[in-house]
């Protein structure tokens, strides 16, 4: 049964499919960073949608949404609207091009870099390819 | 959505008489001090001068320049506060030029924490040009930035779409003098960037027409340049090769080539074209062996540079060929054990190496993405000068 987008029980699933995936522990190995991934106020997405996503050492600690922005202080931080989201999560749209466009917008939080996250292209491919896996009902 | 990024070129003899016409009152220069000591920049605050604009020079450019330096150019700019802000000289200059043009606007920031979905408005301020006293690295049209952190022995890939230059002037009296040695590298970065370009998966029709006749032109003028650099219709080509290869991979995006090349030349030291070049006959044929798709381009390639006819296997094939004969002729190394490296030294940073390739974008940008085990193969074939046959 597909699980809606942006729900605790999406990023409970997306959890379990990193910590399946071979391909993303070996190339994200000795990565150590948590993200936000923010789908902006817009379209079917009424209030902006805060995913919390805490990945070490090739798995996902923990994957949660998040109300309160002040939760977490997470190292790095992606924004898009909800289309964009979709078509990255679909692959439809590269992550990368997506940026590169501005159609999505990359922050670094206080400890994060660029130049740590560029080191990891191949394990953000894979977190990708994960999302591809999901079966997800969208809100449109 | 994707876009194509363009400065206004100013190309040909006499193209440097272009400044003449520019608006603007302070121009601040990006360069190295051997730039200087040729004579090249003299050649533009001439132009500067007669048109009454003032300017600065900031010469402390190194080659693959360090994140210390752009911060230092940074301080420089922000005290000078140009209207213009001039990259003169090979892609260091022209890409720190970049960088430090954000740093006007931004001066609290880190130079690798420029970020391409990032918008800085530097142009509110200053505007961009690009003068190439080289002909490849094709960074007078591309907004990509390539700078060193030291710390760590990496290239990083940093820019938005926003540093592309205003304005890229090619005039051939820049790069007359360029010595065969520095023409073959910089030649052989137009060779890879045009055919990666044309192939790449982010590659359109819009960007596949530069990067077509950027090969072409390339293959064609290269060895010229190279055996007499006074042949000026062979540098005026190559010129536009570069600046059509970096119109083409710029908007689209180099390949496998380039990632392992960077590896390679950051760990080892060796400029940028020589191990781009080197790479890209290895890479090509990995391609063939599993991507129809991309041998199929390869053979366009071909066909339109008159190099082969036949099927699509035949004339991806006889390009590789062509780039193998290419390298020879400029006496470019065909080999890693060619670049006088070590092999037991090479084989302990091989894992380093295929670390440094895997995490390039580059790498997902062709039509075979290779895992850990074939680009640690590629790296063993090409020290050896194997063909690629997997």
């Amino acid at each position: 049964m597909a699980a809606k987008f942006g729900t605790q029980e999406w990023y409970d699933i997306y959890k379990e499919e990193i910590n399946n995936s071979k391909a993303y522990e070996e190339a994200a190995k000795t990565w150590e960073g948590d993200f936000y991934f923010i789908t902006k106020k817009g379209g079917p997405v009424k209030e902006p949608i805060v995913g919390y996503v805490d990945l070490w050492h090739g798995k996902c600690r923990k994957a949660e949404v998040v109300t309160d922005m002040k939760k977490y202080n997470p190292e790095f931080i992606i924004e898009a609207p909800y289309a964009i989201w979709k078509r990255i999560c679909l692959k439809q749209l590269d992550s990368t091009q997506a940026l590169i466009t501005k159609q999505s917008k990359l922050m670094t939080g206080s400890r994060g870099t660029m130049a740590k996250i560029m080191r990891y292209t191949k394990a953000a491919n894979e977190l990708t390819n994960i999302t591809a896996r999901i079966d997800t009902e969208w809100l449109d | 959505m994707w876009t194509f990024s363009c400065p206004i070129i100013a190309y040909g003899d006499y193209a440097l008489e272009y400044i003449a016409q520019i608006q603007g009152k302070k121009a601040f220069i990006v360069t190295d001090k051997n730039i200087v000591s040729l004579g090249l920049l003299k050649l533009v605050t001439d132009q500067l001068d007669a048109v009454n604009i003032k300017w600065q020079v900031f010469d402390e450019i190194e080659p693959e320049p360090s994140l210390a330096t752009i911060k230092k150019g940074g301080v420089a700019v922000g005290l000078y506060q140009p209207d213009w802000v001039i990259g003169l000289g090979g892609g260091s200059c022209m890409d720190a030029a970049k960088a430090i043009i954000i740093l006007l606007v931004q001066p609290d920031l880190d130079p690798d924490a420029i970020i391409a979905s990032d918008t800085y408005n530097f142009r509110e301020k200053a505007k961009l040009m690009a003068i190439p006293t080289t002909s490849g690295t094709g960074s007078e049209a591309t907004w990509a930035i390539v700078l060193t952190d030291a710390d760590n022995q990496r290239k990083i890939g940093l820019g938005t779409t926003e540093c592309t230059p205003d304005v890229a002037i090619l005039d051939p009296v820049m790069v007359e003098g360029m010595p065969p040695q520095i023409t073959a590298d910089t030649g052989m970065d137009a060779v890879c960037q045009a055919i990666e370009g044309y192939v790449s998966t982010w590659g359109t029709s819009i960007t596949e027409g530069p990067g077509l006749v950027a090969a072409k032109q390339a293959f064609q003028y290269l060895p010229k340049a190279y055996k007499d650099g006074k042949d000026l219709e062979a540098r005026k080509e190559m010129q536009n090769a570069a600046i059509l290869a970096g119109l083409s991979f710029g908007n689209s995006m180099a390949g496998l080539g380039h990632s392992m090349g960077h590896a390679l030349g950051a760990m080892y030291h060796i400029p940028h074209g020589r191990t781009v070049g080197l790479f890209l006959p290895y890479t090509m044929e990995y391609l063939i062996n599993g991507s129809e798709e991309t041998t199929a381009k390869y053979a366009e390639i071909a066909c339109f540079c008159g190099v082969a006819s036949g099927s699509n296997l035949e004339c991806a094939k006889a390009l590789v060929a062509k780039v193998r004969s290419l390298l020879k002729e400029i006496n470019q190394p065909l080999s890693v054990e060619d670049c006088g490296i070590d092999k037991t030294q090479y084989e302990a940073s091989i894992p380093d190496l295929i670390d440094r390739a895997l995490n390039e974008v580059m790498t997902m940008t062709v039509s075979r993405v290779p895992g850990v085990e074939d680009l640690g193969k590629i790296f063993r074939y090409a020290y050896e000068g194997k063909h690629i046959n997997f």
